[in-house]
Parts: C-alpha cells; sequence; structure tokens
C-alpha cells in the first residue's frame, strides 16, 4: 500500500502535509521571535564589536547564494522521485546536502572570526542576539542535511520510489522554510544595518 | 512520471524552477548592490524589504508550491506568519524602533 493511500482523510489531504504546515507556521513564531528581539536590541550596545564593524557581506552574499540554489537542487531532488528516476534522486539530495553543508561551513567560519574579532554570545547585546537568531537557523540548517543524509541513505537501500514521494515533498518544505528565513535574516541583519 | 506529467500533477516543470532560481540570483545581486550605492541610503530599508519579500514569496509559492496545492496550506502558513508579523511590529512600537517612546 502506497504513503498516500495509508493515510487518506476525509478532506482529500494528506494529515501529515498538514501537521507540517503547522509546523512550519509554528516556527514562523519562533523565528518571529527571535528576528524581532535582535531587531528591538539593535544599536543599544553599550560597547563594541557592533554589526558594521565585524559584518562580512560579500562573504554571506555567498552563502546566502549557496542556500538559494540548494532550494532548487530540493525541489530538483523532489521531482526525480516523483518520476522514479533514482539516479538523478541520489544526486539532487546529495547536491542540497552539500550545499547546506557549505552553508554551514560559512557559519562556522563567520562564528570563528567574530570570536577572533572579540565578539562571543556575552560581549554585548549585538553578540547575544545575533549568535542566538544566527545559531537557531544553523541548527536548523544541520537538522535539515541530516533528514536529507537519512533520505539518501534510503535511497541506495531502494526504500525511496515514487510511492515515497511525499516524505521527500515534507524534507523539502522544511528546507525551503530555512531558506526563506535566511533571505529575511539576510536582509534585516546583514543589509539593514 | 514525465516532467509534463508533473506539471499536470500540479507542481511546475524544471524550467520554471530554473527560472526562480535565477530570479532569486538577480534580486539578491540587486539587493547588494543597492546596499553599496551611498545615495539608495535614505530608501535602503523599504528597498531592501520589498526585495526580500519578492524572494520569500517566490520560494514559498514555486518551490514549495503554495501556489498550486490546496488553499487549507496557504492558511496554515500564512496566518501564523502574519501573526508573527505583528508581534515583531509591535515589539519594535513598544521598544521605540519606529521613533516613538
Amino acid at each position: 500500500m502506497s504513503d498516500a493511500a495509508a493515510h487518506h482523510t476525509s478532506t482529500g489531504l494528506d494529515n501529515r502535509k498538514l501537521a507540517f504546515w503547522a509546523f512550519i507556521g509554528s516556527e514562523c513564531l519562533l523565528f518571529g521571535s527571535l528576528i524581532s528581539t535582535y531587531l528591538v536590541y539593535e544599536g543599544r550596545s553599550v560597547s563594541g564589536p557592533t554589526t558594521g564593524e565585524i559584518l562580512d557581506i560579500p562573504l554571506t552574499t555567498i552563502s546566502t547564494f549557496d542556500l538559494l540554489m540548494s532550494s532548487l537542487a530540493m525541489v530538483l531532488a523532489l521531482a526525480a522521485v516523483a518520476r522514479g528516476d533514482k539516479v538523478w534522486a541520489r544526486v539532487w539530495l546529495a547536491t542540497t546536502a552539500g550545499l547546506g553543508l557549505i552553508f554551514l561551513g560559512f557559519q562556522v567560519y563567520e562564528f570563528s572570526e567574530f570570536v577572533h574579532h572579540g565578539l562571543k554570545l556575552q560581549t554585548n547585546l549585538f553578540g547575544s542576539t545575533f549568535f542566538t537568531l544566527t545559531g537557531f537557523h544553523g541548527g536548523h540548517v544541520l537538522v535539515g542535511v541530516i533528514w536529507l543524509l537519512t533520505l539518501l541513505l534510503r535511497s541506495f537501500q531502494g526504500k525511496l520510489g515514487p510511492d515515497k514521494a511525499l516524505q521527500v515533498e515534507l524534507a523539502g518544505l522544511y528546507w525551503h522554510f530555512v531558506d526563506v528565513v535566511w533571505i529575511v535574516i539576510f536582509t534585516v541583519v546583514y543589509l539593514i544595518q | 512520471m514525465s516532467e509534463h506529467e508533473n506539471a499536470e500533477h500540479g507542481h511546475p516543470t524544471t524550467g520554471t524552477y530554473l527560472v526562480i532560481a535565477a530570479i532569486l540570483t538577480v534580486i539578491t545581486l540587486v539587493e547588494v548592490g543597492v546596499f553599496y550605492v551611498p545615495s539608495m541610503k535614505p530608501v535602503l530599508a523599504p528597498t531592501l524589504i520589498v526585495l526580500s519579500a519578492a524572494k520569500f514569496a517566490l520560494v514559498v509559492m514555486f518551490y514549495m508550491h503554495l501556489k498550486q496545492d490546496h488553499r487549507i496550506f496557504s492558511a496554515i502558513f500564512v496566518v501564523p506568519l502574519v501573526i508573527a508579523m505583528g508581534v515583531a511590529v509591535a515589539l519594535l512600537a513598544l521598544f521605540g524602533v519606529f521613533g516613538g517612546a
């Protein structure tokens, strides 16, 4: 029995997809709170370093492009799984996870540079709110990468056919949400200083 | 399932995905370009917010398939999003970020 048939509902909509959209809705509230907190305290640090002194826009532009392209790879992975193309499904799943890992690499580098320049979580209000916001986002990316690698493993085990496309779609929804959160963070934190 | 069939079942085609990726890239380049133009400083924030909102909408509509999916999914996403934005605006107003108390 396929996934879709096993989870048929009176609305005609898959209850797992409904539940996952509700989860994403709750994540909107989480990141809305974190972004609001960052904005409320922006410019109120009594000691440096602050945003204009430390943020590296060219580097973050590259990591933003990396994450945007990972979303493209994710939709191509879903399309490949849906049409039963195992090879390209694996290629795009691996590409998405790889781009996610590269993004995390950029974030680790950025964090280590900030610490090297004297900005830590406890240094000032900017440090506290910046590391909390971007750290939570990075944690979400890490969860997404683990999820994608799990799907990749299931594909190699022959357990990711077209009947399991919803599993990839849910992972994709999560991944794209992480992407749109970064779109907001990139604008609000990095570009509007 | 072919690409054409995939489109018939409601999801965009590979070509559409590539076009969206190109648009997202161009908007990101415009955002960064605008950031470095001194004469744009007075209108920098509203310009960047509009561009960011456009990118957000493109990803949600085409990559997350809300444009084609059932409207219940859109409602489940948009209602908390609007609440989150309302909370953000209220907090910013409360802490005088808009120039008030």
